[in-house]
């Protein structure tokens, strides 16, 4: 049982983690708009523009 | 180079019956492009590398056709200052139907050597974009979307509101909180069920970890529940929240109890799966209608009014309607609607079908009171503003309608029915269990209390609470995919029910626009009318036009303000232009060649296609249908017998029209009220369900519960389809809710079931009622 002292909190430490990286997330808006952020990860980046303006 | 100057390439055509850029099927004889805007479009997708996106793209039913003749608004206004030089603007755009659309947007804006941010949200149709250098450029950028056939708007507050969620957030805080506590907890209490040979010193810590995750995760992520239920409550009403807010506290504060006197079980993992459970369906639910509400909102957006405002020293500006006052004066161009009442100096021609319903424009005298929300047929005028937005016409609509809201009362949907009934009695049962065994078998109050939470949590209506909703859901997903938006909560439920429809004639029976009557006019000759109606934006030009939609443009042809059209010696115009006096204005054309006799043209809002078959369709549902039309006798009688209608109603204002739904209720029916018009908002908000089909005005979209969004009435008789095999899904599932009540409770109060078993018979309930609810989706 004493495998316990040292699993439980790091369970719990590591979940605790999980839990702040959502709430991060939720609060900077990237869950607003799933399905645009679904379809933009399909698709290559084009090169991006000409070096002159 | 820019791409906006970039030559469009054309590439060797492929067989399709469909246009390559927008998708609308093509006419016989066109080749690859319904119109040349497309054409143009795909020039400009291809040649920026950007065809990908037509391999992606998954809806294409001509929402991307570039319109040539759309007023771009003016962005410079919104066009924000940053540090260093760059300019930002957030607009909304349209048009986008899949995630192609918001990728293509993306890097068409992109390829642009000096944007530096172009990101569009999907969900809120919000357009994020930055650039360096100049202000005028964010005109040029939203040209360039424009010819893509993305259409921009400013941000309107209705748009806004749609957008501030801020509820769902919390929803979905409150969401992941709850499953974060119910996953660790399940962990501890799994160690608690299976480890019988567990020492008593562990299993108290076990339970006060249990008790360290599970309480903080009850009292926050159950407020959404408590909020609702303290309201229902102080509003005097009974409420399913109540039963789970009472069910989930009751098990915590048990276990706490049990933690603190090391008994065998705690049971914070039931509370906290019930409370994620619960949550998902939530969250399932709100997203769904937040969907709709924002493409009404979008469609808002589009309409939503901006004027030219004449100054006194002769400059015009454009403004947004709400800030003209009386006394103004505005510029209204050919086509254009007007926004305010007011008067004009000059005798005017206005089509008023969207405020009384007439199908054919009329004159109005020099003078005469002009009514807002009627389209200029005839020449470019100046209008004097007679009341500003607040006091006018439309504001005195929109109270009638808003008294119409309140007469209508409060609709009692099913879920709230049943929780009527169900929650006193779920209550009433566990108390007189608790008081069973404890005063009359005698037991300690603790294993009296046991059993009674039992009861609470076996009641703890997790198959009621999403009985209603889970049908919900996958129903309005399922109208949304068929173009239907189901903007109220218990819109569905009313569909279900509604026994007689009742049709407004111009614009929802009809197309609402002009359309050429063929009366064998020659082909050379149609072609030729319609090459000089090209040069004009007025109505019945534009109707010409699209019954001949290849004519080109005649040479040097100029308009005649009011007048016609002329082109060398060749007219086009109304019969006095072309000097035939003895017709009367209204909807005709006369095109008279260099040398011939003069040929009339005649125009008539048609018919919508669908509608005969979509009348007959609610027939076979069991709905009477008439028609009420505020349009004179003949047009509505020919209208009625062309779409197979018996009963109809002519010349009747809004006031009658909201009174004829009145008396229909008072008869006992549930009126399914259908209209476009501004003139039929009152008797929309009146009715027991309303719709309002595509193109329809703002007041009429925002008044009814179901928006229509693709031309056509023939998803009507499927909406209601839909709705009432929804409604029947939702009794099924109550009724198994109930009976699985019948069972486990008396299980419960005999003491033989334990938490861990209620817990788990209860989610098996839930996922049967969801099982079910999925089957609302089909047909």
């Amino acid at each position: 049982m004493e495998a316990l002292i040292l699993l439980v909190p790091v369970s719990l430490l590591l979940g605790g983690l999980g839990l702040l990286g959502f709430l991060w997330a939720l609060r900077s808006r990237q869950y607003d708009d799933l399905e645009g952020a679904a379809a933009r990860i399909l698709f290559d980046d084009q090169k991006r523009k000409d070096p002159t303006p | 180079m820019t791409n906006l100057q970039r030559p469009l390439i054309a590439e060797a055509p492929q067989s399709a019956a469909a246009c390559d850029h927008c998708g609308a099927a093509l006419a016989p004889g066109q080749g690859r492009f319904c119109c040349t805007g497309c054409e143009a479009a795909y020039g400009l997708v291809r040649g920026l590398g950007l065809d990908a996106f037509y391999r992606r793209r998954e809806t294409a039913d001509g929402a991307l056709r570039p319109e040539a003749s759309t007023l771009a608004f003016d962005a410079l206004q919104l066009i924000r200052d940053e540090a260093e030089g760059f300019k930002s603007l957030e607009v909304m755009i349209s048009g986008l139907t899949c995630g192609a659309c918001v990728w293509l947007v993306e890097q068409a804006l992109a390829a642009e050597p000096d944007v530096t941010k172009a990101r569009v949200s999907f969900a809120a149709r919000r357009l994020d974009l930055r650039w360096h250098g100049d202000a005028a450029r964010g005109n040029e950028l939203l040209g360039l979307l424009a010819r893509l056939g993305f259409r921009t708007a400013p941000y309107s507050p209705a748009c806004l509101r749609a957008n501030e969620d801020a509820e769902g957030r919390a929803l979905i805080r409150a969401l992941g909180i709850a499953a974060f506590g119910a996953m660790n907890v399940m962990l501890v209490s799994i160690a608690v069920w299976v480890g019988e040979d567990m020492g008593a010193h562990t299993r108290e810590m076990m339970h006060w970890l249990a008790a360290l995750i599970g309480l903080p995760t009850v009292l926050v992520a159950g407020m959404p529940f408590y909020r609702s239920a303290a309201n229902a409550l102080r509003a005097g009403r009974v409420n399913m929240d109540m039963a789970v807010s009472l069910g989930v506290l009751a098990t915590a504060g048990m276990s706490l109890i049990e933690t603190f006197r090391n008994g065998p079980y705690t049971w914070f993992d039931g509370a906290t799966a019930l409370l994620a459970l619960l949550l998902a369906g939530r969250v399932l639910d709100r997203a769904a209608r937040r969907k709709a509400r924002q493409a009404v909102a979008e469609l808002l957006a589009l309409q939503d009014g901006m004027v030219t405002l004449l100054a006194p020293n002769g400059t015009a500006r454009l403004v947004p309607s709400a800030a003209v006052e009386a006394g103004q004066r505005l510029q209204i161009a050919m086509g254009e609607t007007l926004r305010l009442d007011g008067r004009a100096t000059v005798e005017t021609l206005l089509d008023t079908a969207a405020t009384t319903g007439e199908s054919l424009p009329r004159g109005f005298g020099a003078a005469a009171p002009l009514p807002a929300g009627a389209v200029n047929m005839g020449a470019p005028f100046t209008l004097e503003v007679t009341a500003p937005a607040r006091d006018g016409s439309l504001a005195a609509m929109a109270r009638l309608l808003e008294s119409a809201e309140q007469a209508k009362g409060h609709f009692v949907s099913i879920a709230d029915r049943a929780a009527r009934f169900y929650v006193p009695v779920a209550h009433a049962v566990a108390a007189v269990t608790f008081l069973l065994w404890w005063l009359g078998f005698g037991v300690v109050w603790q294993e009296a209390l046991v059993n009674a939470v039992c009861v609470l949590l076996i009641t703890c209506p997790c198959g009621l609470a999403i009985a209603v909703p889970a049908v919900q859901v996958v129903a309005s997903g399922a109208l949304f995919r068929r173009g239907v938006l189901v903007a109220s909560a218990t819109a569905l439920e009313r569909l279900a029910s509604a026994d007689c429809a009742v049709l407004d004639k111009t614009g929802t029976l009809t197309e609402g626009r002009p359309v050429l009557i063929p009366e064998g006019q020659a082909p050379e000759v149609l072609r030729a009318a319609a090459s000089m109606a090209r040069a004009s934006r007025h109505p019945l030009a534009k109707a010409l036009l699209r019954a001949c939609p290849d004519a080109p443009l005649a040479p040097d042809t100029v308009e005649i303000a009011g007048q016609g059209l002329q082109s060398g010696f060749a007219r086009l115009g109304s019969p006095s232009f072309c000097g035939m006096a003895g017709i009367s204005d209204g909807m005709v054309l006369v095109y008279r060649a260099t040398d011939g006799a003069p040929v009339i043209f005649r125009f008539a809002d048609r018919l919508r296609e669908d509608a005969p078959e979509a009348v007959a369709a609610l027939k076979r549902l069991g709905l009477s249908v008439e028609l009420l039309s505020g349009d004179g006798a003949g047009a509505v009688a020919s209208a009625a017998i062309a779409a197979g209608i018996a009963d109809w109603r002519a010349e009747a204002d809004p006031r009658a029209k909201a009174a004829h739904i009145e008396a229909l209720k008072a008869q006992g029916r549930h009126p399914l009220m259908v209209g476009d018009g501004i003139n039929d908002a009152a008797a929309l908000a009146a009715a027991h369900v309303s719709a309002s089909p595509a193109g329809a005005t703002d007041l009429a979209q925002t008044t009814a519960d179901i928006v229509l969004q693709r031309e056509g009435l023939a998803v009507l008789p499927d909406a209601i389809r839909i709705a009432r095999r929804a409604q029947i899904l939702a009794r099924q599932n109550i009724g198994f809710s109930l009976a699985y009540n019948a069972v486990a409770v008396p299980a419960a109060i005999a003491g033989l079931v334990n938490p861990l078993v209620a817990a788990l018979v209860m989610a098996s309930s839930s996922l049967i009622v969801i099982g079910n609810a999925l089957r609302a989706g089909r047909g």
